[in-house]
């Protein structure tokens, strides 16, 4: 299998955990886009045939390496997330804007969900449904960032 | 399959600690991250710094001197009254105060996650700072390093609700036990009996017990005491000193020998006993 330019998907992935580490005022903490599970639908939903689940595990161990979580909490709600992108990939690419939104919302707020149960696991206090505000941004930056990744790709020609 | 993987490295680093020597090692991984983020307001401070004038510059000058004479007056002040107590403590036989040695660090990062109250600082084994190495700023304590990796270490804040540590009225040294709420500005204090004497305003120290912190440190200020007969224990509210989110640079404490035991009881010289 011959690959072409794969090294734009690192760096989409490097750029994506410098944003899940930058610094950011104490309230809007709560509302960072989960930017790597954005980035893990983006991929396994353009190449499903060549990106599965181990790759969504391997972002999810460096993630939780850099931004020094619980190691494993993110590789697992990321394999959980990228499992439930490739059974669906098909439906996601037909879906107009609107429902994909939608439909993104729902797979970050299931990764979100795991985060939170490790979260829970590490007894570290669980406030009510604030866990879920990522979802909602990741949502409503789909549209505005995956026109331009969709650019990208095709322009490199990545395989 | 990796799901169950994944399942297993969680529980593993949750309940075991066998994990930490490898966690350890690969956050210099993760510190150029921190070190990236952080470029535009260094950057930011730079160019500040660069574009200041002159009379600015002068007025900060003869400012920050005057202030080092009178820290220098103090200092002469802190000089005799250590030789005194060093002595009295001789006196006591009580086990010698060590001396400790300060290192400056730069915060370079927090942690993402808002649950935790974690900084980054660009100090590490490297340097010196190891596991359970007292941090603080000019104002007070800060908290103590979780992880320490080869160029960076992570920094639980005091205010970490996961974070509780040992204290002492500095008026009449009650002692209590300061735990963090998850609220940059608030301690709380457990187990306070309705009965002890403590109001607003007290000054609480480091107390010293458990050897994780060095004795004597400023922790925070009781903003309000609330004392209700139906409970058994006083609801104690304490603002901390350290400046928790303002701070750019922090000091940690190294080389400090951890008391032997629970710190209650001082060591017994052999000699002295006959």
């Amino acid at each position: 299998m011959d690959t072409h330019n794969r090294w734009f998907i690192l760096f989409t992935i490097f750029i994506a955990l410098l944003l899940a580490v930058m610094p950011l005022p104490v309230h809007w903490l709560w509302f960072r886009p989960a930017f790597c599970a954005l980035l893990v639908i983006f991929w396994t939903t353009r190449m499903p045939q060549e990106l599965g689940v181990g790759f969504a595990w391997m972002v999810g161990l460096i993630e939780d390496l850099v931004t020094g979580s619980t190691l494993g909490a993110h590789a697992l709600a990321l394999a959980v997330l990228a499992y439930f992108s490739l059974l669906t990939y098909r439906r996601t690419r037909a879906f107009n804007p609107g429902q994909q939104l939608m439909w993104v919302f729902v797979l970050v707020g299931i990764n979100q969900l795991l985060g939170n149960w490790v979260h829970s696991l590490a007894g570290k206090p669980v406030p009510g449904l604030t866990f879920l505000w990522p979802a909602l941004t990741t949502a409503l930056l789909w549209p505005l960032v995956t026109p331009w990744l969709h650019r990208m790709a095709s322009r490199l020609q990545i395989r | 399959m990796l799901g169950l993987v994944a399942t297993a490295l969680i529980l593993t680093n949750l309940y075991t600690d066998w994990l930490d020597p490898a966690r350890e090692r690969l956050s210099s991984l993760a510190a150029p991250f921190y070190w990236i983020t952080d470029t535009p307001s260094r950057v930011g401070g730079w160019a500040g710094e660069q574009l200041r004038t002159r009379e600015e510059l002068l007025e900060e000058n003869s400012r920050l001197q005057h202030q080092v004479m009178l820290l220098e007056q103090q200092a002469q002040l802190l000089a005799a009254a250590r030789a005194e107590n060093t002595q009295l403590k001789e006196l006591m036989n009580s086990a010698e105060s060590v001396d400790q040695r300060v290192l400056v660090a730069q915060v370079i990062g927090v942690s993402p996650d808002p649950l935790e109250h974690v900084l980054i600082i660009d100090k590490g084994r490297s340097d010196g700072v190891l596991q359970g190495a007292a941090i603080m700023d000019a104002s007070g304590l800060l908290g103590q390093v979780i992880e320490a990796g080869d160029f960076s270490s992570r920094v639980v804040l005091i205010t970490d609700a996961n974070h509780a540590l040992p204290v002492q009225v500095l008026r009449n040294s009650v002692r209590a036990v300061a735990e963090g709420t998850g609220d940059l500005y608030r301690l709380k204090l457990r187990h306070l009996a309705n009965t002890s004497d403590i109001r607003e305003g007290d000054l609480l120290l480091s107390s010293g017990l458990g050897g994780r912190f060095p004795a004597g440190y400023p922790v925070g200020e009781v903003t309000s005491v609330k004392r209700d007969p139906g409970r058994a224990f006083a609801d104690v509210e304490v603002q901390p000193r350290g400046r928790m989110n303002r701070s750019r640079f922090v000091l940690a404490v190294i080389d400090v020998v951890p008391p032997t035991g629970d710190g209650l009881e001082g060591r017994v010289d052999p000699a002295a006993q006959d």
